[in-house]
């Protein structure tokens, strides 16, 4: 894509983070939840996180942001627009030039009209804005004032996407939009996201769904055990394994349904006991002696990223 | 103000964990302090019941001694030391405290199960004596007990008992209403398990902390009506030497300057509830291990 | 043996709307169908339905023309979209796979279960793992027939995979019935040999 020329407006780059954990009653240890993990998001594009749910994912959006709960130890870089994300940075900027459209519509407030939710604090007149949303996203205009739990799953969860278009934000990050929603109405809401990242804005679309995630897209950022083991444009998942890099994406994409429907052995190994070396080769089918000692760093490979010593 | 409001809030932050104490977890930490209130109480309470009648003798050559170091506390009007006797009196508030509170708590944790598992009449009937209970103040509730049961020390232990389970009793009934709509517990019915198994196996381990940490919770308040209600003189007899009997013994001679018979039993009273409260709220934080991860 | 849904109607009171109406649906011994509907619907009241979980207010559920009994190990077995609600926090998953019955080493070695998971609680094992136990806790109970209400929706693609091929590969060994529920089109087809729209079988006389 052209707008690679730009610089990135979020770099986030060998980001780890570790909880300290209680391990039976009274031990604790650190568990390493997210490992080595790299990405850039450029404006005008959607990069889809795809990977299976408990994994983490939702993590990293708590790390952009800048809310991760205070047992959380985060170490390696990320940069918003060039500038380094420092908590002061992190705290100005979200809700305002970063937005989150949370997991859950718990995330409402339950005692708050949800019109007046959606406006925010931050601007003093987002009312005419806002009803332009609601009716786009197919809200009547009744519902501004209602409260969360009047509303039903789905028209809460428009409510939290209009939310996070109103802030009128550079970057949003979705979390799970999708779940609760029909086939029409999640393609509806990608079509958002879509035009959202038409506007030259960009979004981080964490998703467990692939399928979705490759319906709308741009690139496709892998998720395995806690980090990013392959990019890929969109396009390659369309191809299929000849086109993707990463043993586990090709792995990936033959267990779909309307594929091949194929399962590898092994489960996704856990935070607490990740393996040493390349996070996937206890499961991996071309694995060297070399991938179970040294951890393969990331290096671009047709037009992608991957994190493998063996991918050609 | 603002001030103010930010010592407050450190003053909270550190409140719970006693004593900062850096390097252990808060976990590890609430264990120790557990372990040493424990054995802080046991002391005095044994002390205390140790402690032969002799040393309580009176002694008239020593009455209305003021605090010096052979009688830290001072001694009272027949002069028996006020230490001695403070300590004794607070044995005899402790043991009933307890006995109280453990009666109190089983009809607490029986009367919730009942009221979550029977029918819906029932469930209303306790609510209403849970609310009706809960409504009237306690000391008025448990005089009358004890005056109907004709005082001393079974009026009294009856009276407590009767007027602290309500609290712990809506606790349950609420923990296992929720339970009962859980998942796993739906399931496990499908799975063909009976009612008395699923309340065993399932509900009790969520149960039991509620149980252990409600009972020792209940203990200071247990402690506090006896002393109140032995000082109004619905209690127990004026010849127990329970802490509520020497604090009402105390208010004849205030008037004289005698303010050492009433601060000093007043005082050791205030340390004791307060120490069985940082117990109750320590052992929360070290028996649920599925509080957050702090 | 066939597991029968008899002009069924369901809601929860009196002033409310109906969630189920006049549904009539059948799944035959050692066949698997598919239940597909926007969300909403009504997908996972007919599950609870089936496995007895709910009572419908109108109509009966049958297998093999009786109604299901309350006592016992229901022969209908649900599993749930979100496992972590369904096994208890307190109890080591031990004792989650024992509360089925008798533990079937062989399946857990399909399941890809690993015995030091047995000791852990269900909060140290990620959504995945714990789906796993589920599936393996309603198909050791012995029951002829499987609720799967949207069991691989939160699960990545190739865990999904090796779910349902343990599970059909039991269904055939066992000749159970599979009611499929989810929304992913691929999913049933893959999985199922008929798949019915379940607006298509309301207000219907018979399917």
């Amino acid at each position: 894509m052209d707008n690679k020329q730009n610089p990135p407006i979020l770099e986030v780059d060998n980001l780890s983070i570790s909880f300290q954990m209680y391990d039976g009653r009274f031990d604790q240890k650190a568990l390493q939840i997210i490992s080595e993990l790299n990405i850039k998001i450029y404006a005008g594009e959607i990069l889809a996180i795809a990977g299976s749910s408990g994994s983490g994912k939702s993590l990293l959006a708590s790390a952009i942001l800048g809310i991760l709960p205070n047992n959380a130890t985060v170490t390696g870089k990320m940069c918003y627009n060039g500038q380094m994300l420092t908590p002061k940075l992190q705290k100005r900027l979200r809700g305002t030039e970063i937005a989150l459209v949370p997991q859950s519509v718990d995330f409402l407030d339950p005692l708050m009209q949800v019109g007046t939710q959606a406006d925010g604090h931050k601007k003093p007149f987002p009312t005419q804005k806002r009803r332009r949303f609601f009716q786009r996203f197919g809200l009547p205009s009744g519902i501004e004032k209602c409260y969360p739990f009047q509303l039903s799953g789905g028209m809460a969860r428009r409510v939290l996407v209009s939310t996070a278009l109103i802030a009128d934000a550079q970057l949003i990050i979705a979390d799970e939009p999708t779940p609760g929603m029909g086939l029409e109405q999640a393609l509806d809401t990608l079509k958002m996201f879509r035009e959202m990242a038409d506007d030259k804005k960009a979004v981080i679309l964490i998703t467990h769904d692939i399928d979705l995630a490759f319906a709308v897209a741009d690139r496709i950022a892998v998720f395995y055990a806690g980090t990013i083991v392959e990019t890929a444009n969109a396009h390659d998942f369309q191809i299929g394994p000849v086109a993707l890099r990463h043993p586990y994406s090709k792995a990936l994409w033959r267990a779909l349904p309307q594929n091949e429907f194929e399962s590898i052995a092994g489960v996704q190994p856990y935070a607490g006991n990740l393996p040493k070396g390349c996070l996937f080769a206890p499961r991996c089918k071309c694995k060297t002696p070399r991938c179970m000692q040294e951890s393969p760093p990331l290096r671009m490979l047709r037009g992608g990223e991957v994190r493998c010593f063996c991918a050609k | 103000m603002k001030k103010l409001r930010q010592w407050l809030f450190h003053w909270q932050q550190w409140k719970t964990p006693l004593l900062p104490m850096k390097r252990l977890n808060v976990r590890t930490k609430a264990f120790a302090l557990t372990v040493i209130l424990f054995s802080l109480i046991v002391t005095i309470y044994g002390v205390g019941i140790l402690i032969p009648q002799k040393a309580v003798a009176t002694d008239f050559a020593h009455a209305k001694q003021p605090p010096s170091w052979q009688h830290l506390f001072g001694t009272d009007n027949l002069g028996r030391d006020i230490l001695v006797r403070t300590l004794k009196g607070m044995s005899v508030s402790v043991t009933i405290g307890i006995v109280a509170s453990c009666i109190s708590a089983v009809i607490g944790i029986l009367i919730g199960i009942a009221a979550a598992v029977g029918s819906r009449f029932w469930d209303s009937v306790i609510n209403w004596l849970i609310d009706l209970i809960m409504g009237i103040p306690h000391t008025v509730f448990i005089i009358l007990i004890s005056f109907a049961l004709g005082r001393g020390l079974k009026g009294l232990l009856a009276g407590i008992a009767a007027t602290h389970w309500a609290s712990l009793a809506r606790l349950i009934r609420g923990e296992v209403l929720q339970l009962r709509n859980q998942h796993y517990i739906t399931v496990s019915r499908r799975l063909g398990k009976s009612g008395s198994w699923i309340l065993i196996h399932h509900m009790l381990p969520h149960l039991v902390p509620q149980f252990l940490v409600g009972l020792i919770l209940m203990f200071p308040h247990a402690i506090l009506h006896e002393a109140s209600i032995s000082f109004l003189g619905y209690g127990l007899p004026p010849e127990q030497p329970a802490v509520g009997i020497i604090l009402a013994e105390s208010m004849t001679y205030l008037s004289a300057g005698m303010w050492w018979m009433a601060v000093f039993p007043g005082l050791v009273l205030v340390l004791i509830v307060w120490l069985i409260d940082q117990l109750g709220e320590n052992l929360r934080r070290v028996i649920d291990p599925f509080h957050a991860q702090e | 043996m066939c597991l029968k849904a008899k002009d069924i109607s369901f809601r929860y009171a009196k002033h409310q709307s109906w969630i189920v109406q006049n549904l009539n649906f059948c799944v035959e011994q050692g066949t698997c169908v598919g239940l597909s509907a926007p969300s909403g619907a009504g997908k996972s009241t007919l599950a609870m339905l089936l496995a007895g979980y709910l009572t419908p207010v109108e109509g009966e559920i049958l297998l093999n023309e009786k109604p299901l009994s309350k006592k016992g190990i229901c022969p209908v077995q649900l599993i749930y979209q979100h496992p972590e609600q369904t096994v208890n926090p307190r109890w080591r998953l031990r004792k989650v796979l024992e509360e089925s019955g008798q533990i079937s080493e062989e399946l857990l070695a399909a399941l890809g279960i690993e015995s030091a998971w047995l000791g852990r609680f269900p909060q140290e094992l990620s959504g995945g793992e714990l789906q796993r136990f589920c599936v393996a806790r309603a198909l050791m109970s012995g029951a002829p027939f499987l609720i799967c209400d949207e069991i691989s929706t939160m699960l990545d693609a190739i865990t999904q995979a090796q779910i349902w091929h343990v599970v059909c590969d039991e269904a055939k060994k066992r000749n159970m019935g599979i009611v499929v529920i989810t929304h992913n089109y691929h999913l049933a087809r893959h999985l199922c040999s008929q798949i019915y729209d379940l607006h298509k079988i309301q207000n219907t006389e018979k399917i």
